[in-house]
């Protein structure tokens, strides 16, 4: 897992600094709970804000890969092959590495955006319905905030976090972390 | 619904009247300030002091900003202690996903930075993370909270973290012979640190050792204080009188998630109001699979443990 | 007027003496002293000074401060035959055992007082000027009903004294409700203190409901063996009129106490063994030690051993009635209750911890030095008490002895 610093202190600043085009108005559209279960309400408990405006944290490009129609115009060869540029992806790629590859979720015509199995078009800002199409569960639980992380206000506004925030889509298993110190023991507490 | 009897009053209720009322707010204010400042210097009003319900809401100004004005000198900063009441109708409940758990400790960190507990001698920390393995299960006497590692989580290994449960039906509340802690309507057990004995009889009756004792004078610098405290979260302790986790309420009463839940690198706590239907925790009450610890203790805690996968 | 005379008569009795006495004050003095010390430590660092820690958050004190509740309690073992069956050899010593309820409550308030962690707050604690949980708290209840058994003894015994030195008869109004009271109220202390313990259900080892009847049963086994050497030394060296079936009536008495408490223990080893639940664990831990954590074994069976041979010796008729093996029990009994009812009874309740951590915890230097002083305290205060009350209660000292008849009335000339 990629650290970042101050979490929503980058989501203040993702909005303010109204990046690149792909990224486009996060809080408007991008709520992560589909029109069904989307968190609008009149009041809730607490005298919070009626709507929770829930923002994203930017998607995790690496510096300058993006936009990616930098070096692709059009459909490139679809074939499965290994590549010459991204190979350092490729080599580490092991998401369900056996059965798929890049095109699998970039879209060939246009790798600005990523694509469902039925060819529709999600921008990288919205990666999580990518993910949902397999993931059903953990993507129901995340849409309610049951799986992944939010921070901010209990009763307000939270920035919630991308599975790829968390997850590196082309290795999404959680690396171990280096635990904190143990905790003294008693008998070690003297003065 | 009204605040049940014993709540705190909100301190910025007096914002709410216009400017002649708030001005001589400010008068009582200053003027109750210096009596207690010259009071202070004799450290008489301690000695006279009522326990916290008595306090009209002038003598809790009063009180708290004579606690401001030390922080202050004491730290080297502006400290501000605020005396937040629960938010009416709250009631918060707190979810630790341990299937996701990896005992990396970064809660229990985040908690001693953000709650202002001792580093040294004695070490306080709020949270413990108990490491189990998964052929015993949930077995506290196979549990090792002083584990040490490369890399978390250990194979074959699972992760509880511990800390205090706000139960509905607290023991520590019952046994306390001074009245110095109590449930607070939003459900965090709350500790008067200016009132408590440290008879340490709360410790005794706590069953998940939640509680801990300020053994000496906590060790605390002013580099590392968090200025922004509530008087009865994370405001500097004295020596001798017991603190615990309290759901960051100088944090979760204005909102905001607890350090812990924020900290937490895989998304493992859920903090909420159970009586909103949308909030997280409600959520996974309602779709998980969830225990309490100790449940045959009856103690009914506001903190659930539950397995998401 | 007349209480003018007690007071200057009460000042010289105290000050004047053999060289046993004051040999002993001193000693006591020393203790006090190291306790002075120690405390100034304590309070000047924290109880850190202590090895107490959140894992085993009360030890030597509290363990002490039970035990102590246990011998104030037993007083009351004199005052039941006493004034119920008017059993007149005892009462006449009956305001001994007052005497010692007297110092060991003022010792129990002094261990309160050493092992908490704010005693500048103790204030708190009293109704009108702090907040008493009442009626929920069990420690707040015990505040209460240690300090009406301090005062009840107090009144019952300054009362008999005074009266004896003003040579009239105590007031059987303010004395017999009184001494009535103080039955209930001795075995109330000990009720509360045992239920401070049993209420704590995070706590199994405490929370069984045999434990108030231990405690009981301990503290009447155990407490008046101190009376019973005080007795002979009395007799000797003061010529005061103790009964050989007094003593005898109050060992077997004990006995019987001691019974039941081995009884009662046998009784919490088969529930423990027998069900063998998680909860055995606590018990295994003092009698048999948890892995390499054995601290408390050797202690637990060298208590066993004291009480079950002090249970024979007080049975035995003939070794109940041969002094050397009379006062030996009285020792083995009181060192086998210290030990169960201290260390036995508070660190194996905390040990596994509610986590399952396992600290051993032995007192510091500090704590020895700090409880030291609380004994010296207590021992003062009782030996000042006795050295008052014997030349009362012999007849020698009284309201119109002349100053050197009191002064020829000393106790103590060995």
């Amino acid at each position: 897992m990629r650290s970042r610093g101050p979490r929503s202190l980058l989501a203040l600043l993702a909005l303010l600094a109204a990046p690149a085009a792909a990224a486009t108005g996060p809080a408007a559209k991008g709520a992560p709970a589909p029109a069904a279960d989307a968190p609008a309400k009149a009041e809730k408990a607490g005298g919070a804000p009626a709507e929770d405006l829930i923002q994203a944290e930017k998607p995790p490009f690496s510096e300058g890969i993006f936009p990616c129609s930098q070096c692709h115009q059009g459909p490139g060869d679809s074939k499965r092959r290994e590549l010459a540029f991204h190979d350092d992806v490729q080599s580490t790629f092991d998401h369900d590495s056996e059965h798929r590859w890049c095109l699998d979720c970039h879209m060939n015509a246009s790798r600005d955006v990523l694509h469902l199995a039925n060819g529709d078009a999600v921008p990288f800002t919205e990666s999580y319905r990518l993910c949902g199409q397999c993931h059903g569960d953990k993507y129901r639980d995340w849409r309610v905030g049951v799986h992944g992380k939010r921070v901010g206000m209990w009763n307000g506004q939270k920035t919630y976090y991308l599975c790829v925030n968390c997850h590196n889509p082309h290795s999404p298993r959680f690396k171990p972390l280096k635990p904190e110190p143990r905790p003294t023991r008693p008998e070690e507490m003297k003065r | 619904m009204s605040p049940p009897k014993g709540l705190l009053p909100v301190l910025n209720g007096a914002e709410e009247a216009g400017p002649g009322h708030s001005r001589r707010a400010f008068l009582q204010m200053a003027l109750g300030g210096a009596a207690v400042a010259a009071l202070g210097a004799c450290g008489v009003e301690d000695l006279l002091r009522k326990h916290l319900h008595e306090l009209s809401k002038e003598e809790l100004q009063a009180l708290l900003a004579r606690l401001e004005k030390k922080y202050s000198a004491q730290y080297g900063k502006k400290v501000s202690v605020a005396a937040n009441a629960a938010l009416p109708g709250v009631e918060f409940g707190y979810g630790l996903d341990l299937s996701r758990c990896i005992g990396c400790r970064r809660c229990v960190y985040a908690c001693v930075r953000e709650n202002n507990t001792s580093r040294k001698n004695p070490q306080i920390q709020w949270i413990r993370v108990l490491e189990m393995d998964k052929e015993h299960g949930v077995d506290l006497q196979h549990a090792n909270p002083y584990y040490e590692a490369e890399l978390v989580p250990r194979p074959g290994h699972f992760y509880m973290p511990v800390q205090c449960q706000q139960c509905r039906n607290p023991p520590c509340v019952k046994v306390c012979p001074v009245k110095a802690t109590w449930k607070e309507p939003d459900g965090i057990v709350v500790i008067d640190y200016d009132w408590c004995i440290g008879c340490r009889c709360c410790t005794a009756a706590c069953p998940y050792g939640a509680r801990k004792f300020n053994w000496a004078e906590p060790d605390l610098s002013a580099e590392e204080m968090n200025p922004v405290t509530h008087y009865l979260g994370n405001r500097p302790r004295p020596r001798g009188v017991v603190e615990k986790c309290t759901f960051c309420i100088q944090r979760s009463r204005v909102g905001r998630y607890p350090a812990c839940v924020e900290i937490c690198p895989v998304g493992a706590r859920k903090f909420g109001d159970l009586r909103d239907p949308q909030s997280e925790i409600r959520r996974v009450m309602e779709t998980k699979r969830v225990f309490v610890f100790k449940e045959d203790l009856a103690t009914e805690p506001q903190f659930y443990y539950f397995y998401a996968t | 007027m007349g209480f003018i005379r007690f007071l200057q008569g009460c000042a010289r009795l105290v000050t004047q003496g053999g060289r046993a006495y004051w040999a002993w004050i001193a000693a006591l003095c020393i203790a006090i002293g190291i306790g002075m010390a120690g405390y100034a430590h304590q309070f000047r660092v924290g109880l850190i000074a202590t090895n107490m820690r959140d894992q085993i958050t009360w030890a030597f004190y509290i363990g002490n401060f039970t035990f102590l509740v246990g011998v104030a309690a037993a007083a009351v073992l004199l005052v039941v035959p006493a004034y119920i069956y008017h059993w007149k050899p005892l009462k006449e010593v009956v305001v001994l055992g007052e005497l010692l309820a007297i110092s060991a409550i003022t010792m129990c308030l002094l261990f309160v007082l050493v092992d908490m962690g704010r005693p500048d707050r103790f204030l708190h604690i009293v109704p009108g000027i702090g907040s008493p949980n009442w009626p929920r708290s069990l420690l707040a209840w015990d505040a209460l009903v240690l300090n009406v058994y301090l005062a009840v003894n107090l009144i019952v015994a300054v009362h008999v004294l005074y009266s004896h030195f003003m040579r009239r008869e105590y007031s059987k109004k303010i004395f017999v409700p009184l001494v009535l009271f103080s039955i209930p109220m001795a075995v109330g202390i000990h009720t509360v203190t045992a239920f401070l313990y049993n209420g704590m259900a995070a706590r199994p080892y405490w929370n069984a409901s045999i434990l108030a009847p231990r405690f009981i049963a301990s503290a009447f086994c155990s407490g008046p063996a101190v009376l019973l050497i005080l007795f002979q030394v009395l007799r000797k060296a003061t010529g005061l009129d103790i009964k050989d079936e007094a003593i005898w009536k109050v060992a077997e008495l004990m006995s019987y106490a001691m019974f039941f408490n081995l009884f009662l223990l046998g009784a919490e080893l088969f529930k423990e063994y027998y069900s063998h639940t998680e909860h055995l664990l606590y018990t295994r831990y003092y009698w048999q030690g948890i892995g390499s954590h054995t601290a408390l074994v050797p202690f637990a069976w060298l208590s066993l051993a004291c009480s079950l041979v002090a249970f024979l010796l007080f049975l035995i008729p003939s070794t109940r009635k041969n002094w050397v093996t009379l006062n030996l029990g009285c020792i083995l009994i009181w060192a086998g209750v210290y030990i169960e009812k201290g260390m036995g009874l508070v660190v194996p309740g905390m040990t596994p911890d509610t986590l399952g951590e396992i600290y051993e915890y032995t007192p510091t230097a500090n704590e020895w030095m700090v409880a030291t002083g609380v004994f010296g305290v207590g021992f003062l205060v009782f030996t000042v008490l006795v050295k008052i009350a014997v030349p009362i209660m012999s007849g020698a000292f009284h309201v119109e002895s002349r100053p050197a008849e009191r002064a020829a009335a000393q106790p103590l000339t060995r």
